[in-house]
């Protein structure tokens, strides 16, 4: 890992903390933004991570950009010493996957795709080395993911998968991105998943759909009271897949004001993930079905 | 009181200063696009400068006032008029109850600014009124107004008084072709030298692609990239990085072929490398681009940006004492 820094504008310092994506570089992230944030420099407006890198947005009126920078990379070795452990949350998000909505928008957009005579499941499933569709979707649901980084439009998450990089799930963008994506559409994009919080443009492969609101402006969907942006960076989450019938109840649920995910409260330590993640992976769905 | 529309024009959103501390979650800090002109527009009419006021792009709307107000039209050049009357821009004028504020086509610039005594008073989202139309937050019900919307309005400060102007001098439209300024930075490295110069070199013109999430624009050559493995889970194009933040203003390449300057809708993050940002100073210009005008990038360095910053919040101090 070697930490870049470079000024965005005068009015941004971007810190990429790797080139490549890994949660080691998403750790360093969290906690240089945390040592930001905790070191009330003067002058900082916003502080956005992301998955191997963040961003700090500063007013130059009140600290020279030269000053903001030296001040950033004061906090980097701290920032390599943290600890790699958080106390934070599991998920349940239910998928439909091949669902008939996002089915209509990809045959909509085939000629921006790679293969514009198959889904985007068969070209995932294919390119990823899987005989069927559905060993595809099982190794998509199967284990937990990580939200890397909370971004793009409101509250969208983009989900880091927990397993070993051979077998991560990897699939490209589109050729050309779509100028239209459902709402709540779960997609692929590189090694990272994503659920389009709202309607509009996107590039991800499309491969499902959650019933479960992650974005509520209006604050009127019952787990969005408090505030309305769902996600944030550390959640874990685990996708179920569902058939049309529990789709068709759970929005129901949600639009009834009775939905509550399902959730659990877990700690995620990176060196006991990377010594045995099988066993961790276990002890996170074990929190959540078991508790 | 309030005022009913009566047309909305093309795409006319309630904006004020925006709402930043958002950008984590993917939410912009939003507001007017061309920030001098909002302001201006504000202190005409008495009001607060982070006052709500509506940003109409390319066409104005047609609104009918309920109670005297007075009204100030900044940023892009249209004729103003109050039922038939033509009147000036920059200049805060009288509107009487049962008048109408009309527009012309479009003379000049991309966005008019309409700021009326006592700001707009929808319900602030997240400490701020301006329209997020992607996210659906702010303005009315999340969306550019429409004909019979009632916008309310709130208390006037009787502070503005009627034929207060912007003296001419003060107020800023683009040249053309336009110049922004831009420190190169973030992944300026991915591209060769050649093309790193080829990129200040050509003239670029604005593409339709023109919006307040971001400027597009054409007709330079595309960037040749310096080769690399690329990094894992960035993707396979050479333009790709793993998915960062995007800072407001900065020009990112998809493909290497057209730069997207990002504005004040920006999405907060994404996969495409970036190849600098243009500076403070001119992300007010911007907004006033129409598309297919020529323009060219201007390298600067960081004690020009700050130079160019100085001398805009010197400028907006003259129009506060010009107009106050």
């Amino acid at each position: 890992m070697k930490t870049r820094y470079s000024f965005g504008g005068d009015e941004h310092i971007f810190v990429e903390v790797d080139e490549e994506m890994s949660l080691d570089a998403f750790f360093k992230s969290l906690s240089m933004t945390n040592a930001v944030r905790n070191s009330n420099i003067p002058g900082v407006t916003e502080i956005c991570p992301a998955n191997a890198s963040f961003q700090v947005k500063f007013d130059p009126d009140r600290i020279h950009p030269d000053d903001m920078m030296a001040e950033l990379k004061k906090l980097e070795s701290a920032a390599e010493n943290a600890e790699k452990r958080l106390t934070t949350r599991i998920i349940e998000i239910p998928v439909f996957y091949n669902d008939p909505w996002t089915h209509e928008t990809l045959m909509r957009f085939r000629e921006r795709h790679q293969d514009p005579n198959g889904t985007d499941l068969e070209y995932a499933a294919r390119i990823n080395g899987f005989d069927s569709v559905d060993d595809f979707i099982t190794a998509h649901h199967s284990t937990p993911w990580f939200v890397s980084m909370v971004g793009f439009v409101s509250g969208l998450p983009f989900l880091y998968q927990l397993v070993d990089r051979e077998r991560q799930l990897q699939v490209p963008k589109y050729l050309r991105p779509r100028t239209d994506t459902p709402r709540l559409t779960v997609g692929h994009g590189g090694c990272f998943a994503c659920i389009y919080s709202v309607r509009g443009a996107g590039g991800y492969q499309m491969f499902g759909i959650t019933p479960m609101p992650i974005y509520d402006p209006e604050q009127k969907v019952r787990h969005l009271k408090d505030f309305m942006v769902f996600f944030k960076p550390g959640d874990i989450v685990k996708y179920k897949p569902i058939d049309r019938t529990e789709y068709d109840r759970i929005v129901a649920e949600v639009e009834a004001g009775t939905y509550a995910p399902r959730i659990a409260e877990v700690e995620f330590d990176l060196d006991a993930f990377n010594a045995d993640m099988e066993g961790v992976n276990a002890k996170l769905k074990e929190a959540l079905y078991v508790g | 009181m309030s005022v009913k529309v009566i047309k909305p024009g093309l795409l006319t959103t309630v904006q004020d200063l925006g709402r930043p501390g958002y950008f984590h979650l993917g939410i912009p800090m939003g507001g007017a696009m061309d920030r001098l002109a909002m302001r201006s527009a504000n202190l005409l009419v008495g009001n607060d400068e982070g006052a709500a006021g509506l940003e109409a792009v390319f066409m104005g709307p047609e609104l009918e006032f309920t109670q005297d107000a007075l009204v100030a039209v900044t940023g892009a050049d249209m004729p103003i008029f109050v039922d038939e009357v033509e009147q000036p821009g920059w200049t805060a004028i009288a509107v009487k109850a049962g008048q109408r504020l009309g527009f012309g086509f479009l003379r000049s610039g991309a966005r008019a600014y309409i700021a009326i005594s006592g700001g707009i008073d929808t319900p602030p989202a997240l400490g701020s009124r301006s329209t997020y139309a992607i996210g659906a937050l702010g303005g009315v019900e999340g969306r550019a107004i429409a004909v019979e919307d009632e916008l309310p309005i709130g208390r006037a400060s009787g502070k503005g008084r009627a034929g207060a102007s912007v003296p001419q001098a003060l107020r800023r439209g683009p040249g053309s072709p336009a110049e922004l300024r831009m420190l190169p930075g973030l992944y300026w490295h991915r591209i060769t030298e050649a093309a790193q110069k080829g990129f200040f070199e050509d003239e670029w013109a604005v593409a339709p692609e023109a919006d307040r999430m971001g400027y597009r624009f054409r007709n330079g050559r595309p960037l040749e990239f310096v080769e690399r493995e690329q990094p894992f889970g960035a993707g396979s194009d050479p333009s790709n990085i793993v998915d960062g933040c995007y800072p407001y203003g900065s020009v990112q390449v998809p493909g290497g072929t057209e730069p997207i300057v990002l504005h004040r809708d920006a999405v907060s993050g994404g996969g495409y490398f970036m190849i600098g940002t243009v500076i403070s100073a001119d992300m007010d210009l911007i907004g006033q681009l129409q598309p297919h005008t020529p323009v060219k990038f201007v390298k600067v360095d960081m004690d020009a940006a700050l130079a160019a910053r100085a001398e805009r919040a010197a400028l907006m101090q003259r129009i506060r004492e010009a107009v106050g």
